[in-house]
């Protein structure tokens, strides 16, 4: 596997990794984004008790997934920034952070766009909704320490550091539900015991999840190879790219 | 991995290890108070192993069941009082004011308010509480048996 990977730790190698793989990651994003909302926003069937309000949950719950799941992969990136001192890794780090920092306003602001009809109230300091906040500025904090370093070496290190540290608040996040008593309910998709939510409105709810997740790909990839760029703008590849046009 | 790497990986799961032990102590410690609310048997029999009570007079939040049948609602102002329960004892929730699209009986709220007698609230806000499950009606009719429509209450005046 080292064998395979070793070449990617070269900027110019990851660069053209980057391009092969956007185009795949965008024709996947826009057909299911596509099938996605108009599956789960037109033809799958209005909840007994919510009627048609709970289909904000096909946008709700993917962002709301991909907020921690775009912080996972962070994490896994600073890691390997730290331990193996990539500086793709590095760059990665930097190029998903916004990403999912999108990711978690997207899901606090359909969340309280959804409390206010259901519970009667658009935020409640619960543990489910107060963890979530601070995912948030998990990310921001990652970005504005990376941004706050003259010296772009100790920047990379202290963000990959704060992203991992943050990590611990993935699992809060995700028991909050099971550990506290919270207005926030139990989660639907990982009860697999039970049906909690039925397959007619669970199969858009999948294909809207890899929608969201293509779409967390392609503007990561976007942003890694813009930050690619940056960083190696002195290099001789780089130059060769730009007279090319 | 060559000793270098190691070193810092090592680095990096003591880091990970310390901090998430370190909040995984202070999240213990405060567990009671992370909850956002007493439960009817908590408010009446004492939480925790203390098993202390909150006093009459405490602001707090209350979350249960709305006893079915126990909605009673004014006929000449907003004011309305229902009984919640979850395991054993009930308490008694008095309010004022428009009730949330999800309020029903048999559904979860939780309430916040004045505990004015030790099993008696004064809210002054109702939210409702819904269940993780979605379903078209037609399977909630056939899963449940029940057929959901927007109740009405025990109304004490015509309409």
């Amino acid at each position: 596997m080292w064998k395979w990977l070793h070449p990617y730790a070269k900027a110019e190698r990851a660069y053209q990794l980057c391009n092969t793989l956007l185009p795949y990651f965008t024709v996947f994003t826009v057909v299911s984004l596509v099938v996605g909302w108009i599956w789960g926003l037109a033809y799958a069937p209005a909840d007994y008790q919510q009627k048609d309000s709970y289909r904000i949950i096909f946008i709700h719950v993917p962002s709301a997934i991909l907020s921690m799941g775009a912080y996972s992969s962070m994490a896994i990136a600073a890691i390997v920034a730290l331990v193996w001192q990539l500086r793709n890794a590095e760059l990665a780090v930097v190029a998903i952070a916004p990403v999912g920092a999108a990711m978690t306003v997207i899901a606090l602001v359909t969340g309280a766009a959804w409390g206010k009809p259901m519970w009667g109230a658009w935020w409640v300091w619960d543990a489910r909704l107060t963890s979530e906040l601070i995912l948030l500025f998990l990310y921001l904090g990652v970005l504005s320490l990376y941004h706050a370093f003259e010296d772009k070496k100790s920047a990379g290190r202290a963000a990959c550091i704060l992203a991992i540290v943050g990590v611990i608040n993935l699992p809060i996040i995700h028991f909050s539900v099971e550990w506290w008593n919270t207005l926030h309910q139990g989660a639907t998709i990982t009860k697999f015991d039970t049906s909690a939510i039925d397959p007619s409105m669970l199969w858009p709810l999948f294909v809207n999840i890899a929608a969201f997740a293509g779409f967390v790909g392609v503007v990561t990839l976007i942003r890694l190879k813009n930050e690619i760029l940056q960083r190696e703008k002195h290099r001789p590849w780089v130059r060769d790219l730009v007279s090319r046009g | 991995m060559n000793p270098r790497r190691k070193k810092r990986m090592l680095a990096v799961l003591a880091i990970i290890f310390g901090v998430g032990s370190a909040i995984g102590l202070t999240l213990y410690a405060l567990q009671e108070n992370i909850n956002l609310f007493y439960t009817p048997s908590e408010l009446i029999e004492g939480k925790g192993e203390g098993k202390e009570k909150p006093f009459v007079g405490q602001k707090l939040r209350i979350g249960g069941m709305v006893v079915p049948g126990s909605v009673v609602r004014d006929e000449t102002n907003l004011d309305v009082t229902f009984k919640l329960v979850d395991t054993g004892p009930l308490v008694t929730i008095k309010y004022h004011g428009i009730l949330p699209d999800l309020f029903r009986e048999g559904q979860g709220i939780v309430a916040q308010g004045t505990l004015i007698e030790p099993n008696v609230i004064e809210a002054f806000e109702v939210l409702a509480k819904h269940d993780e499950e979605y379903m078209p009606s037609e399977v909630a009719e056939a899963v449940k048996g029940i057929k959901h429509v927007k109740p009405t209450y025990n109304l004490n005046s015509e309409n």
